[in-house]
């Protein structure tokens, strides 16, 4: 093979040649069927914990019983005597915290000191699951607690980092001098992510003391480097596979405590270890959203313009954790206001590590900005739409940087339209039997963001093509995507390319957070492409503005080969390598869009049933519309979640979580998920990405619970503040609201 | 404990411990990955195989308790070039994204299906006694034993309502 040639790109200013569209295979914005798809249907799709070694022994966490102090001793000798047990690992190398995002380094280490309730402080490994499971449930561990536990939210100590607050103008002076105004405090619980595979990881050695973990990780180019710093050894010691990922949803970003656990079992044991969490561990010692209480200072003029914005917010998380759940993360660009002030208090808890839930910060930070918008609507006088409308502002309301593609109003009023918004009643009006019935409406916003990202093209002899890079598909539809950006690009039909994902030995691509993978990896391929049409000019001696690739032949002028003929045996690769640059203080970049709900609530009971949904949004270039539209679907359905159900409930004793599993976490089911809705408004971002594309993972879940709490308010005048919207909360509100003669008590039905 | 399960057609003759689950036996001793393990305490449908022809979840079934019945796992309903309807309906209607609840949902709706042209009702069958019309709304009643935290759920409706018509 030819040496690999290398295209790299750094995003210092648009990319207006918009290369996608000068292509002609059609792929882009089709909705392909999933590549990846038939595997995973036929269960021969292989997640972390599957592929089992000859000789693999089964590891099992054994979790802290108290919210801080020391373990002073941990069992062994008994441990060991039971049947099959092979030993019990701990030290100083163990996870105390999982990693966050990105870390690029090993999160807090050492299992001997204890920093909240289920932190993992040991592994019992056996010859069978069954052997070792035992152990580690009956492990004798005593402690020496310490009497300075924080665990109460009320009583914790706090923080204001400097970097993370904003005064500018005078928000009290604009509140004050208002025309309209809400000043209104919103509470949200604390979330799991609870991905369905739980986290797992196979570790082996072999002889040169290279260590592969097949594991359920996001970002495996930072996921290697951080297992390594854990473990002490050069990363390039480490490789890490992850072909499938059961879902991640963030829990995934940063390596957990099994992998660090597996890897030091198998290389004392030699022999491969796995590690499967359980899902009690899941809740407990990988990564949670942080509750949060946020106080809403709106104002406006007469006419309804913001003249003042202020967000303060309350989250938590471990002492010495740099993560807080970045609340005002669209509040800095969303509306107007020239008075502003964003504050951000970070409280220390004894309690599971906070980390990024999928869209951390705007996913509860949203819930209580659409909703407070809601309410400021109503005192306005004005539709909430149009309070919405007016209020887009012409530059970003804190420094002045222009906007980029921004479709905001236009899908505000294509839902407004598709959702038949006009028939919207007044809070009471609209009844069936004892259900009262309203609409809801949030705009949605995630800021855009890209990060870097390498992947290898190779035009194979057999005129086919193979992608190749370290990017992971959670779910997101990367196999899908890749395998068209590539397709387009060479002039292949889908069935002949070849995605090969989730291989620290190949190029590392972005990751899958941040909704940044398609514009960042999907990029990569782009770059790599482009290179390799350049060979295949060179190769048929014509210029590169002349070559049309298309169903497997180069063609340019009269010249029509196929690539087989083009390639012969001299296969031809590229590297592309995607960074992003300076055009991301340039513009302002985010995809937008608008979320409408339509909700039941039983006047009887308090319960809450949506009964369908609409969303529309814009980001930039839709590459897949079928996955897109499954990403926004899941986003708005974890909405549901977040505005009815999800409540990590933590003893306020001892900081343990009370609900750690699946039967009392409230993830939606089935029959909560009503008909959605999707529509895409198309616009081509060049700012971002050089394929034109925005984030869409996350902007699903960004405003569709506030559009269902304010649906609920439409339905029957209660404005639920505490959100989950629970039977007992909304059930308070409705009887206040008949005592107060502004709900009649329904009885005709 | 020698125990023989029959799986997929094919007769296993393991030697297990009593404490091994029907969803390890599968997965840790006899390499079929399919079933999935997404909670180990009936919570969640992911490990959702046929047990005579009826879903069960795996990992509440202990793997001695299943001699002399016949086990279908996801392997045994299609493979990658032999797909199921149902399989083909789940690729078709995109009804899953990261795939781990996937083969229990499949297994889930495929006995589902046979349970409704039983003529068994559900939770919002408003009439117990006649056979149930497949409604969105029965579908998805029958389908909440299987969580999807990727919320496929519209998209899995649309796969086994795809299938429910033709097969009608
Ligand atoms: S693994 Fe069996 S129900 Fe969750
Ligand atoms: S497809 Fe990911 S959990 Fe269902």
């Amino acid at each position: 093979m030819s040496e690999t040639i290398i295209r790299k790109m750094q995003m210092d200013e648009p990319d207006e040649r918009r290369v996608l569209d000068l292509t002609s295979q059609g792929l882009i914005g089709r909705p392909v069927t999933r590549p990846d798809g038939p595997a995973k249907v036929a269960g021969t799709a292989s997640y972390a914990g599957e592929i089992l070694p000859e000789g693999t022994a089964f590891g099992v966490l054994v979790r802290a019983t108290i919210a801080k102090g020391k373990v002073a001793s941990l069992d062994e000798a008994s441990a060991t005597a039971m049947p099959g047990v092979l030993g019990v690992f701990t030290g100083e190398r163990f996870l105390r915290n999982p990693a966050q995002g990105g870390a690029d380094a090993a999160p807090v280490q050492g299992a001997s000191e204890v920093a909240y309730f289920g932190q993992p402080i040991g592994l019992v490994v056996g010859e069978t699951y069954e052997d070792a499971r035992h152990a580690a449930y009956t492990m004798g561990v005593t402690y020496e607690p310490a009497d300075d536990a924080s665990v109460d939210l009320d009583t914790a100590k706090s923080e204001r980092p400097d970097a993370k607050q904003l005064d500018q103008g005078d928000l009290d002076a604009a509140m004050a001098g208002a025309a309209h105004g809400v000043d209104v405090t919103y509470t949200t619980t604390p979330d799991s992510s609870a991905p369905m595979e739980p986290h797992a990881s196979v570790a082996s050695w072999d002889e040169e003391g290279v260590l592969t973990l097949r594991g359920s990780y996001q970002m495996l180019r930072h996921n290697r480097i951080e297992l390594a710093d854990a473990l002490g050894i050069e990363t390039e010691k480490v490789r890490i596979l992850a072909p499938f990922v059961g879902g991640g949803f963030g829990s995934k970003l940063g390596i957990a405590p099994e992998a660090v656990a597996a890897s030091i079992a198998a290389k004392a044991l030699k022999r491969p270890v796995v590690v499967a969490m359980t899902r009690q561990h899941v809740f407990e010692g990988t990564i949670r959203r942080s509750e949060t209480s946020q106080r809403m200072r709106l104002c406006t003029d007469a006419d309804g313009r913001l003249t003042g914005f202020g967000h303060d917010s309350k989250v938590s998380n471990l002492p010495g954790e740099s993560f807080s759940e970045p609340l005002a993360m669209t509040t800095h660009f969303l509306y107007r206001g020239e008075n502003r002030r964003i504050g951000h208090e970070i409280r220390r808890v004894n309690r599971t590590c906070a980390g990024s839930v999928r869209a951390p910060g705007e996913a509860p930070g949203m819930l209580a900005t659409e909703c407070a918008m809601d309410e400021l609507a109503e005192v306005c006088g004005l539709d909430p739409i149009e309070l919405r409308k007016r209020n887009i502002p012409d530059q970003q309301p804190e420094n002045g940087t222009p906007y980029g593609t921004r479709l905001l109003a236009e899908c505000l009023e294509e839902g407004a339209h598709r959702f038949g918004w006009a028939d919207r009643k007044a809070p009471g009006e609209r009844r069936e039997g004892e259900w009262l019935i309203g609409m809801g409406v949030a705009s949605a916003a995630r800021t855009n963001m890209t990060a870097p990202a390498s992947a290898r093209v190779t035009l194979r002899a057999d005129g086919t093509a193979l992608v190749e890079t370290d990017m992971t598909d959670i779910g997101t539809g990367t196999y899908a995507i890749l395998t068209q950006i590539a397709g387009e690009m060479l002039g292949l039909p889908a069935d002949r390319v070849e995605v090969t994902l989730g291989d620290t030995d190949f190029p590392p691509g972005s990751g899958s957070g941040g909704s940044w993978g398609a514009s960042s990896t999907g990029a990569a391929v782009m770059l790599a492409c482009e290179a390799v049409r350049e060979q295949v000019c060179l190769r048929m001696g014509v210029e590169p503005s002349a070559l049309t690739m298309r169903d497997g032949e180069a063609m340019a002028g009269n010249t029509r080969r196929t690539l087989e003929e083009v390639v012969g045996d001299e296969p031809v690769a590229a590297t592309g390598d995607f960074e992003p640059g300076s055009t991301t203080e340039q513009r302002v970049m985010a995809s937008y869009g608008a979320h409408f709900a339509e909700v039941a609530v039983n006047q009887t009971t308090g319960e809450v049933r949506v009964r369908r949904m609409l969303g529309v949004f814009s980001a930039g270039r839709i590459l897949n519309e079928r996955t897109a539209r499954s990403q926004c679907i899941g986003g708005m359905i974890w909405g549901i979640g977040e505005a009815l159900t999800e409540d990590l409930v933590h003893d306020p004793r001892d900081g343990h979580v009370v609900n750690r599993d699946l039967a009392e976490y409230h993830v939606p089911v089935n029959l909560d998920a009503p008909p959605i809705e999707i529509a895409f408004l198309e616009e081509l971002e060049d700012w971002g990405s050089p394929i034109q594309s925005k984030g869409i993972g996350e902007l699903g879940i960004c405003g569709s619970g506030a559009a269902i709490g304010n649906a609920i308010y439409n339905a029957c005048g209660v404005r639920i503040r505490d959100f989950p919207a629970t039977p007992d909360k909304v059930l308070a509100g409705i009887i206040s609201e008949e005592e107060a003669g502004r709900l009649s008590s329904g009885q005709e039905k | 404990m020698k125990t023989t399960l029959s799986i997929n057609g094919s007769g296993h003759d393991l030697d297990l411990d009593p404490r091994v689950t029907l969803l390890d036996a599968l997965r840790q001793h006899l390499g079929l990955t399919g079933s999935k393990k997404g909670c180990d305490h009936g919570q969640c449908g992911a490990c959702t195989v046929l047990v005579d022809g009826r879903r069960v979840n795996a990992c509440l079934t202990l793997a001695v308790m299943c001699e002399g019945r016949e086990v279908t796992t996801i392997e045994g309903l299609g493979a990658p070039g032999a797909l199921s309807s149902m399989q083909k309906a789940f690729v078709e209607h995109d009804g899953y994204q990261c795939g781990y609840c996937t083969p229990g949902q499949i297994c889930s709706a495929t006995a589902m299906l046979e349970e409704a042209k039983q003529g068994w009702p559900s939770y919002v069958s408003d009439d117990l006694e006649s056979r149930p019309a497949l409604t969105r709304e029965e579908i998805s009643e029958r389908m909440s034993g299987n969580l999807c935290r990727c919320a496929a759920y519209p998209n899995i409706v649309d796969a086994i309502e795809d299938v429910a018509g033709s097969e009608r």
